[in-house]
């Protein structure tokens, strides 16, 4: 076919997909996902496993090395959950019983309280078997229930998994059961953070290549067609029912060979690990990567993992913070000339600001930023630190927080409601100001809910503007 | 037989399942119109009872109230209704309407985005502590019916009577007027009304704006009655409210009320006799167990409701 004129119409070739695909191409996103598809599954799975495979050797600190099993327990539980949203397009509101039942399990299986002792080649298996049965049974209402309804109703499994969790008394409720036995293999205890690490990495690559190659099965691409299109994939006698009865078995599996990891690593079950909050992030992670994408999960759930980290410490945070506001300036503003434009001109504005503040009304600069970095003296000087503006746990005082924190809201909705570009630029710089103040003053004084909040309205803003996240397809559907 | 039990498990129901049908009406209201379930409009309900108890507040609070009692009521509820239908129409323009044309898992995950962000919000703002409404300081207990075993407090009366009022208001909304026509003819099919020129996007604004004011006044009726509110109640009255208005047949007026009252008499009763059929072996804590899984075979035998017409499916 190499004779063909490029004007000449080409078989299976449409011109709206083509100037579809013309337009993707010019995005620099798009550009890093052909790089990603285009590359070997192998080369892929080494390429995220490596890094992982040396970081004990690097990670001298404890709390390092936790987080990084908390990431990797994070990213097989992201995994477990793309299965049901992101390939068959099932939304399950039950995951985290999936992941509880199986923490829960392996701390009847093996710990103190239970008097059982069962080494984990055996323990892990088992509880892999029994919680996708689970899954299976859970999803069983599927075969009646579409969208909307099946979301309901696995939320209602998983609320009376919770009731049952936090009353009962066999499961302790909510002091949970904390004399949990170590992972022991073949008569060999892991007693080290680094050996669970690994135990952990070892599941990831397992886990994620059988996914894989699930997904590049007939199964697999049975699924897909499924989400598209529920009906036509029924009328090609594809077993609908079993498919996606299928689909949370596999999903509740991962969760529960996790939930069979998390428990030793933690040494204790509690009801409140496997709550809606836990279902959320789980979601965000799912989402922002890219529903469907193994990569885009997995990249998604490490992401958020690191940030909800940074969140902790007021310093990382205010870095965080401004890092991520450039970078989405510099990604988001076009032509390329604005983003600096914007930028200098907040800083400017914050220091007028901030010096008008200081000869009219000092109270407004006396307080003092959350962290000691440098980055804070920076801070101090430049964003509006009112004294007392919240109380030592993080509650507004008066009304002026709560006031701010709305009004940001407001502007940033309605920035966005803003056609003109030269306007928009212009109210983007007053904004960004108040932004910045807000985070210093409010956000920073409560980090475990300001994460939640930030989560909250990633979702939002993501499926506005990106609803296939970094990594995923664009779909587009018919009404 | 324990009559007292039984007329005031009978009563809390009634009251319970009143405001549960607030809540099922807005979500019947948008599920008709957009097809799309709003797993924030518990959390609108919530933000009700926070606007409500503000005002309650800035009114000299329930022991001091410098206005009388009775219009001190109406401007909670007012207030509540107002500032949740604002929100609701915010939440329709800037998480529901940009996905109009998306899969259909897009706008759900959304919802979930907008339901974190506002219980968060207000976690930030007001913190995890439960606020009162100490409604007994406002108006005694002993204030209303006492007729042999029937003891109602005068604000559950004035809750089921404020239930009731909004809802035939809504009813008669949507059957006799010229909105109403628009919203069902929206509900039936968006494309034909708009090709019959009406505004979709007016109507659909509209109907999120209802919804979330009767969501706003539950909120603050639950306050009233329970007394106690907090960033998480919302949950709770989102998923019974959005079952009431399945069990009544989704798209329903009257289906929402009964499925409300269907669903609050139910919680009370499982509350009120768990422990008696299962001869202690299980507390009050456990009546969710019983209701969840009612729900659950009531969905899959009949997800149509009772009042609604099993939807065919078009190609």
């Amino acid at each position: 076919m190499n004779g063909e004129s490029p004007e000449q119409p080409r078989i299976g070739r449409d011109e709206w997909v083509a100037s579809a695909a013309e337009r993707r191409a010019r995005t620099v996103a798009s550009r890093v996902q052909d790089v990603v598809e285009g590359t070997p599954a192998a080369v892929k799975l080494v390429a995220f496993a490596l890094p992982f495979a040396v970081f004990p050797l690097l990670v001298e600190s404890d709390y390092l090395m936790q987080v990084g099993i908390d990431t990797l327990i994070f990213v097989l539980l992201a995994l477990g959950l793309n299965v049901a949203v992101g390939w068959v397009g099932l939304l399950d509101l039950g995951f985290v019983a999936f992941f509880g039942l199986g923490a829960y399990l392996y701390a009847a299986l093996a710990s103190e309280y239970a008097g059982r002792d069962w080494e984990a080649q055996l323990a892990i298996p088992l509880i892999a078997v029994a919680v996708a049965a689970t899954g299976f049974l859970v999803g069983l209402p599927s075969r009646r229930l579409v969208g909307d309804y099946l979301a309901i109703v696995t939320l209602f499994f998983l609320q009376m998994w919770l009731v049952v969790l936090i009353n009962a008394s066999f499961t302790r409720g909510p002091n949970g059961i904390s004399d949990i036995l170590p992972l022991e293999f073949f008569g060999r205890s892991v007693t080290s953070l680094d050996g669970y690490f690994y135990v952990a990495l070892v599941a990831f690559v397992a886990i994620v290549s059988v996914l894989y190659l699930l997904n590049q099965s007939r199964t697999g691409r049975a699924w897909r067609a499924l989400r598209e299109d529920e009906l036509a994939a029924e009328l090609m006698t594809m077993p609908v029912n079993r498919l996606k009865l299928m689909a949370f078995a596999v999903g509740a599996g991962v969760a529960g060979v996790t939930g069979a990891i998390f428990a030793p690593v933690q040494g204790a079950v509690f009801p409140a690990s496997f709550d809606l909050v836990l279902l959320i992030t789980l979601y965000a992670m799912v989402v922002l990567g890219g529903a469907g994408s193994l990569v885009g999960v997995t990249v998604g759930a490490v992401l958020i993992n690191a940030s909800l980290e940074a969140l902790r410490d007021p310093s990382d945070a205010s870095w965080l913070f401004y890092g991520v506001v450039v970078v989405a300036l510099l990604v988001m503003l076009r032509p390329r000339w604005l983003p600096p434009v914007v930028l200098g001109g907040t800083i400017v504005f914050g220091l007028v600001a901030h010096e008008l503040a200081q000869q009219w009304r000092p109270s407004l600069v006396a307080g003092a930023p959350f962290g000691e970095a440098r980055i804070d003296e920076l801070v101090e000087s430049w964003v509006l630190l009112p004294e007392n503006l919240v109380t030592p746990d993080g509650l507004p005082t008066g009304a002026m927080g709560r006031l701010a924190y709305i009004g940001l809201i407001a502007a940033v909705l309605g920035l966005t409601l803003v056609r003109s570009r030269l306007w928009r630029s212009v109210g983007l710089v007053p904004v960004l100001y108040l932004a910045a103040c807000v985070w210093e003053n409010m956000l920073l004084a409560q980090p475990a809910v300001a994460r939640f909040v930030l989560i909250g309205a990633m979702l939002v803003a993501l499926m506005a503007v990106r609803p296939q996240g970094l990594f995923g397809r664009q779909r587009v559907e018919f009404a | 037989m324990d009559w007292d039990k039984l007329v005031q498990l009978l009563v809390n129901g009634v009251t319970l399942g009143s405001v549960y049908a607030l809540v099922a009406l807005g979500f019947s209201m948008v599920y008709g119109i957009l097809k799309l379930l709003n797993l924030a409009h518990g959390d609108v309900l919530m933000v009700g009872a926070f606007i409500g108890w503000g005002i309650l507040g800035w009114l000299g609070g329930a022991q001091d109230p410098s206005v009388a009692v009775w219009l001190l009521l109406v401007l909670m509820v007012l207030a509540a209704m107002a500032g949740c239908g604002v929100l609701g129409v915010a939440i329709e323009r800037f998480a529901y309407r940009p996905l109009r044309r998306a899969p259909r898992i897009a706008p759900l995950i959304s919802a979930l985005g907008v339901s974190f962000f506002i219980q968060n919000t207000v976690l930030l703002l007001y913190g995890a502590n439960f606020r009162s409404y100490d409604t007994v300081d406002l108006v005694d207990v002993e204030v209303g019916i006492h007729w042999g075993p029937l003891n109602v407090w005068v604000i559950r009366l004035v809750v089921i009577g404020a239930a009731l009022v909004m809802m035939v208001g809504l009813w008669l909304l949507v059957t006799r007027t010229k909105l109403g026509k628009a919203m069902r003819a929206t509900a039936f099919d968006r494309e034909a009304a708009a090709m019959m020129g009406i505004d979709v996007d007016r109507v659909i604004v509209k109907t999120f704006f209802i919804g979330s004011a009767l969501a706003g006044a539950a909120g603050v009726l639950v306050g009233l009655v329970f007394g106690q509110i907090n960033h998480f109640m919302g949950f709770n009255y989102g998923l019974k409210g959005f079952t009431a208005a399945v069990v009544g047949g989704i798209g329903s007026i009257p289906g929402a009320m009964f499925g409300g009252l269907f669903i609050g008499l139910a919680d009370a009763f499982s509350v009120g006799y768990i422990e008696d059929f299962t001869r202690g072996r299980l507390g009050s804590a456990f009546s969710d167990l019983v209701l969840f899984l009612i729900l659950i075979v009531f969905m899959l035998v009949r997800p149509q409701g009772i009042f609604g017409k099993p939807e065919v499916k078009k190609v």
